[in-house]
């Protein structure tokens, strides 16, 4: 008896832990405990609600039910490729990894698998170049195109030329963190400012060296490229050195809220660069609190609604969910397999008339991906903090990124990723 | 003055002070260490833990609010009060004596007498299963830790020093409270195990388990003393790097800074912990001032362990440890 009961409470847990066939599954490889969670759990739960929010509000995709099934990874990179062995025979039809190392380890098994991998604003940034990397997308933008946009934004506080400035990069001292390096130094040549780089080491929680020599090299402004707990000590770190912070600008993964607000009232003027609209002034979290939130069905209590990390997953589910959209448009029938839905991703076109149906008017750009341009516009804005009040605004337009300097770095690192691994181009 | 020279005055300044912050977390470490010859590998999440239970109370958080709600479908967060830093600071203090005494009661006491591996294990286990603890009662987000003390730069010494040599140095004002609290701390462990009689008989379980056992002391008491006190440290360490960078998970690696520490310093000696704390702060600090810039810099980390493996080769227990001597 005890045995049957035992076997019944198997099947079932099964049963709720295994998604139903027919949905549309995007596996969320997120990360909900370790020293990352502060950042990855507003992420995974935008992603959930989005998913959630269009089952409850259109009945799924073009009628089929979706769903995001959570694999726990800490933001390591072996739990992360573990998490993808385990899902992808659920149906996978996407991967979202959130994690530059997961993505690395990642791109030749979803190519062999034919699973498109979808990496917003992280992982290989030559990955848009579709040429070489078939299965890799990472429109809207990138970490090169958010370099160049905060150059930009930098060179028009500065009435418009940069040219003997002084700009100092703190950044996490792994390839993530030295990613922007070369197009700063090409961006450095063009405009003709002096790169200081300063690395910190993981955790990133002692910087006393580094802001010690940016006080004393008074760089005019400072730029970072950090995750978890470095970025919130890097803001308490200017603060004590009174380092003016309308000066201090991050790339989006140093923009969260729970970045600045450690720092308190000395965070505001902060900047960071955005390739998503910021706050909750957008139908779409009515939406999500009417559908989702208040009928209980929320990844989490629903109190992450319209901060930056939260927008963010529900922007990259949006577009996922418009990807699937299109890949079942393409190939006629609601019951895509993840060779389609690759299809779908390389010939998604958003544009405002589509965002404002979606209650996300002006949340990002207009853009179409194509065979050659998994990449996007590379477009994006600039969000400041208002410690006072609680909430980033915009205080700049969405615009372009220098792609002269970014698009050559792009071919080349492409090229070199072909020649190692003998690819042959596409999109002839 | 040589301007490079003043520089490396403000680097050896600060390092100072960010080792005093390394050798409270030390202190921690140590006090077990010598009561009990266990290598506690949960210090550092002690010291999260802690922090995470202070600004919970602070907060009037409800603790295990999203177990509460996932199983009775309430939405109970916060109790309507918020409570004053100083009774918080007590009662998180009272939660981690609670905790010692779970400890010894649950864990200690059934391995009494397995060798010290055995005892290390454990001490894994506790951290990881403390991170997940601490994960449930009081939620994974970073948060903002506010018991009143100042941070920024000091402008007295900003001041005096810029009267001095024409160039203020930098010092931020929490590592001066760190530098007062740690040398309160340091005075007060003294005086404890020089002038009480608990601290007597923690010295002489430190010295011979077996002879403080056949004189009547209790090694069961001796032990949820000594993981109290360390727990207490561990609130202390809590705070002040809390205070820094906001209390979230991460805190739980500020174990690793501790580590060169204790190489350096020795595993037994308190003033070892403060010595090898200011040996790394200055040591690491000043690497990176003078030849971090030639090698690519973020030379912190690993160059405190170099600095403590060359102290290893001359001297294996450390500065002020003791030389162990076994004889056949």
């Amino acid at each position: 008896m005890k045995y049957s009961k035992l076997a019944a409470a198997s099947v079932t847990a099964l049963m709720v832990a295994t998604p139903v066939l027919a949905d549309l599954v995007f596996p969320s490889l997120s990360y909900r405990t370790g020293p990352y969670a502060a950042g990855g759990i507003p992420y995974a739960d935008g992603f959930a609600d989005y998913f959630t929010l269009l089952n409850e509000r259109d009945g799924g995709i073009g009628g089929v039910m979706t769903s995001a099934p959570e694999c726990e990874t800490a933001y390591n990179t072996e739990k992360g490729v573990e998490c993808y062995e385990a899902t992808k025979g659920q149906g996978a039809l996407a991967y979202n990894p959130l994690s530059t190392g997961i993505t690395y380890q990642l791109i030749p098994k979803v190519t062999a698998d034919d699973i498109p991998l979808y990496t917003p604003g992280y992982g290989r940034t030559s990955a848009a170049n579709g040429k070489v990397f078939s299965h890799v997308f990472n429109f809207p933008a990138n970490y090169w195109n958010a370099a160049s946009l905060a150059v930009n934004h930098l060179k028009e506080v500065s009435g418009g030329d940069l040219a003997g400035k002084k700009i100092a990069l703190v950044y996490h001292n792994s390839a993530y963190g030295k990613e922007p390096i070369r197009t700063l130094e090409g961006l450095a040549e063009k405009h003709g400012f002096e790169l200081v780089t300063l690395p910190v080491d993981h955790p990133g929680q002692e910087q006393k060296a580094q802001w010690l020599q940016i006080r004393r090299e008074r760089p005019d402004f400072v730029m970072m490229w950090g995750w978890g707990v470095m970025n919130q000590v890097a803001i308490q770190e200017a603060a004590n050195i009174r380092f003016p912070m309308e000066n201090f600008i991050g790339v989006w993964w140093s923009g969260g809220d729970h970045d600045v607000s450690p720092a308190g009232d000395a965070a505001t003027g902060y900047k960071a660069v955005t390739f998503h609209g910021v706050g909750s002034d957008y139908p779409v979290f009515a939406d999500i609190q009417k559908h989702v939130v208040d009928a209980g069905k929320a990844a989490g209590n629903g109190d992450n609604i319209g901060k930056a990390l939260y927008n963010r997953g529900v922007y990259a589910a949006m577009l996922l969910a418009e990807s699937a959209k299109k890949a079942q448009e393409i190939h006629g029938t609601p019951d895509i397999t993840s060779s389609m839905m690759r299809d779908g991703m390389e010939a998604l076109e958003i544009t405002e008339a589509r965002m404002t149906e979606l209650g996300m008017p002006g949340f990002g750009p207009e853009f179409t991906v194509s065979c050659e341009n998994h990449g996007g516009p590379g477009t994006g804005a600039i969000q400041q903090w208002d410690a006072a009040a609680g909430t980033w605004s915009l205080i700049s337009d969405f615009g372009p990124s220098d792609m002269d300097v970014i698009q050559p770095l792009i071919d080349e690192d492409s090229a070199a990723y072909a020649a190692e691994n003998n690819i042959e181009e596409r999109c002839n | 003055m040589p301007e490079q020279l003043l520089f490396a005055m403000e680097v050896t300044l600060n390092g100072l002070m960010a080792g005093v912050l390394y050798a409270l977390v030390a202190l921690g470490f140590v006090l077990i260490f010598k009561a009990s010859g266990i290598f506690n590998y949960a210090q550092g999440v002690m010291a999260l833990f802690a922090a995470l239970t202070l600004v919970g109370i602070q907060q009037g958080q409800v603790p295990f609010a999203h177990l509460i709600n996932a199983v009775f479908g309430t939405e109970v967060h916060h109790f309507p009060w918020q409570v004053p830093s100083l009774i918080a600071i007590v009662l998180a203090a009272g939660v981690m004596i609670l905790f010692a005494w779970i400890v010894e009661k649950y864990v200690l006491q059934h391995l009494i007498g397995q060798p010290d591996i055995i005892l290390f294990m454990a001490t894994i286990g506790l951290a990881y299963f403390m991170e997940g603890f601490g994960d449930i009662m009081w939620g994974s987000d970073i948060k903002k830790l506010d018991v009143g003390l100042p941070q920024g730069m000091n402008a007295t010494i900003d001041q005096v020093t810029f009267d001095w040599f024409g160039y203020g140095f930098f010092i931020d004002n929490l590592d001066i409270v760190a530098a007062i609290v740690a040398s309160l701390l340091v005075a007060a462990l003294t005086i404890f195990s020089q002038y009480s009689k608990q601290g007597r008989a923690l010295r002489a379980v430190a010295d011979d388990h077996s002879a403080a056992l056949s004189v009547g002391i209790s090694l069961r008491f001796i032990w949820v003393l000594v993981w109290s006190i360390a727990g207490f440290v561990a609130l202390v360490a809590g705070i002040m790097w809390g205070a820094k960078s906001g209390v979230q998970f991460s805190l739980s690696l500020i174990a690793l800074k501790a580590l060169p520490v204790l190489m350096l310093g020795g595993f037994t000696s308190i003033p070892g912990a403060i010595v090898g704390g200011l040996i790394i702060g200055v040591g690491e600090q000043l690497f990176e001032f003078t030849i971090g810039p030639m090698i690519g810099g973020a030379t912190q980390n690993w160059f405190a362990y170099v600095l403590a493996l060359i102290f290893l080769i001359f001297r294996p227990q450390g500065l002020f440890g003791e030389k162990i001597i076994e004889r056949v």
